[in-house]
């Protein structure tokens, strides 16, 4: 059990059955008065948020988060399926729940799935993934017209920027947080 | 700003803030920080030690030595008070205090004003000061606004509501405060009589009590009363604001018998305590109070 004096950023509290992440965190008390502790939320199942100052009384359940390492198997329409390797556990995540992390995931990729209870509800990606080029217009040298960067599909789909000296069937390493090309992988 | 200069700064203004008080003829008294028994406050969660309670205020001291005869007394100390760390909170933070006899909380409001253009002048600044990206003027009068009068200008319900639904201190803070001081200081006085703590209520109207508080910059940074010398009146407040931390199940301090003994004999008087880190924030410019200290709890 938290006290309204545990409140801080980062925090994750229990509302109402769900979990919950303090993003932003402000101590205010008048010299007399009682202290409040206004903060805002983020639900951390569904995203949305809200504001609401806490007083010194208040008290709060924790949100126990649970992680843990899982290969990602398959998707079919809106499901993904990832596998615990430990017990072969399967789980289930939705569109939604992946999100942009669709862009890196190739058969086998290793991920790490957050779980509220038994409840999987989100996912983070190894921070670098290598991934193969399927669709790229060809370089041609001395061709300056067209920058210093050119699109290109991956496999998984996803379209980022890269040098003008990639080509179709290369490997490439993208970095997962900023979403950006790294460098060409050899092989 | 460099900290470094915060820091000399701030040695520069606490020199400036004893001359004032000693050139107006206040005597610097230093009254222990370590006490049997701190303030009763109903919001206000003293530290305790192996032998009493750090102070949370040294007020209780001081008016004992107004009982004594003093006339003119400023204390700059160590004040302490469990559990309030923000931008603008720390747990061991400077505190001045100054209590005058033969004087009510008008007197203060304009003493405390003199001795902030005091120390702004002895800076080397004009009457313009910018905090914050936001210039602050302390030419001419300061404004006074009634507690009531702010519940009007700014809220949709009155300090009496207010108190009644135990919203008094939210609005306060997310309603009024927002609002105040962002140009020129405040006096905002005469507050509930609920909220009186250690002031006298007022003569012309007994739902008030004559208590302010400065406002400058956004920053709350006086709080000052025509003292309360009933101590009877006083006795009751104690033992009320005592009940209400049991309430809140926290244990109440012990009683601080003497104090209220000293009060029979206790002239009228006034007193005012003031944020000394707070008044260093603005006059450095500083966004937060761990800027304008050596170390906070933190960094220990």
């Amino acid at each position: 059990m938290y006290n309204a004096s545990d409140l801080r950023k980062g925090l994750k509290i229990q509302i109402d059955g769900d979990p919950y992440i303090i993003t932003d965190f402000t101590f205010a008390k008048p010299g007399k008065g009682q202290a409040l502790y206004k903060c805002k939320l983020k639900n951390m199942i569904n995203g949305s948020g809200f504001e609401r100052t806490y007083r010194s009384g208040d008290t709060f359940e924790p949100a126990i988060l649970d992680e843990r390492d899982m290969q990602y198997l398959y998707n079919q329409e809106d499901e993904y399926c990832f596998m615990d390797l430990q017990n072969y556990e399967q789980v289930i995540l939705t569109s939604e729940q992946v999100g942009d992390v669709k862009n890196y995931l190739i058969d086998n990729l290793e991920v790490t799935i957050l779980f509220f209870g038994t409840l999987p509800i989100g996912i983070t990606p190894p921070n670098f993934v290598n991934l193969v080029v399927t669709q790229a217009d060809p370089w041609v040298k001395g061709d300056t017209s067209s920058g210093d960067s050119k699109p290109v599909t991956l496999e998984t789909g996803y379209v980022l920027r890269v040098p003008p000296f990639i080509e179709e069937g290369t490997k490439i390493q993208v970095d997962t947080r900023t979403g950006e090309y790294v460098t060409r992988v050899k092989e | 700003m460099h900290n470094k200069s915060r820091l000399l700064i701030r040695a520069k203004i606490i020199q400036s803030i004893r001359a004032f008080f000693i050139d107006r003829g206040y005597l610097e008294v230093e009254t222990p920080v370590v006490i049997p028994a701190p303030v009763p406050e109903a919001h206000i969660d003293a530290i305790e030690t192996a032998r009493g309670f750090l102070q949370t205020s040294p007020e209780l001291c001081m008016k004992r030595l107004l009982a004594k005869g003093y006339t003119r007394l400023f204390q700059i100390c160590k004040c302490f008070r469990d559990a309030e760390r923000g931008h603008y909170h720390l747990p061991e933070f400077t505190m001045l205090e100054w209590y005058r006899t033969e004087a009510d909380y008008f007197d203060l409001m304009k003493e405390c004003r003199d001795m902030i253009k005091h120390v702004v002048h002895e800076l080397g600044k004009g009457d313009k000061i910018l905090y914050q990206g936001k210039i602050i003027n302390l030419s001419g009068e300061w404004e006074r606004l009634t507690v009531k009068d702010a519940f009007t200008r700014y809220t949709g319900t009155t300090p009496g509501e207010a108190v009644k639904a135990g919203d008094f201190d939210e609005i306060m803070v997310t309603e009024i405060e927002p609002e105040l001081s962002k140009n020129r200081p405040v006096f905002l006085y005469n507050y509930p009589a609920s909220q009186a703590a250690l002031s006298r209520i007022s003569r012309d109207d007994p739902d008030v009590a004559e208590r302010f508080e400065l406002y400058m910059g956004g920053l709350e940074l006086a709080n000052a009363f025509s003292e309360l010398i009933d101590a009877v009146e006083q006795k009751k407040r104690f033992l009320e604001a005592a009940e209400a931390k049991i309430k809140k199940g926290k244990a109440p301090c012990p009683f601080p018998e003497k104090f209220i003994n000293d009060l029979e004999l206790m002239p009228p008087s006034a007193g005012i305590a003031f944020g000394v880190d707070r008044f260093i924030m603005i006059l450095t410019d500083s966004e937060t109070i761990d800027e304008v200290v050596t170390f906070t709890p933190e960094m220990l």
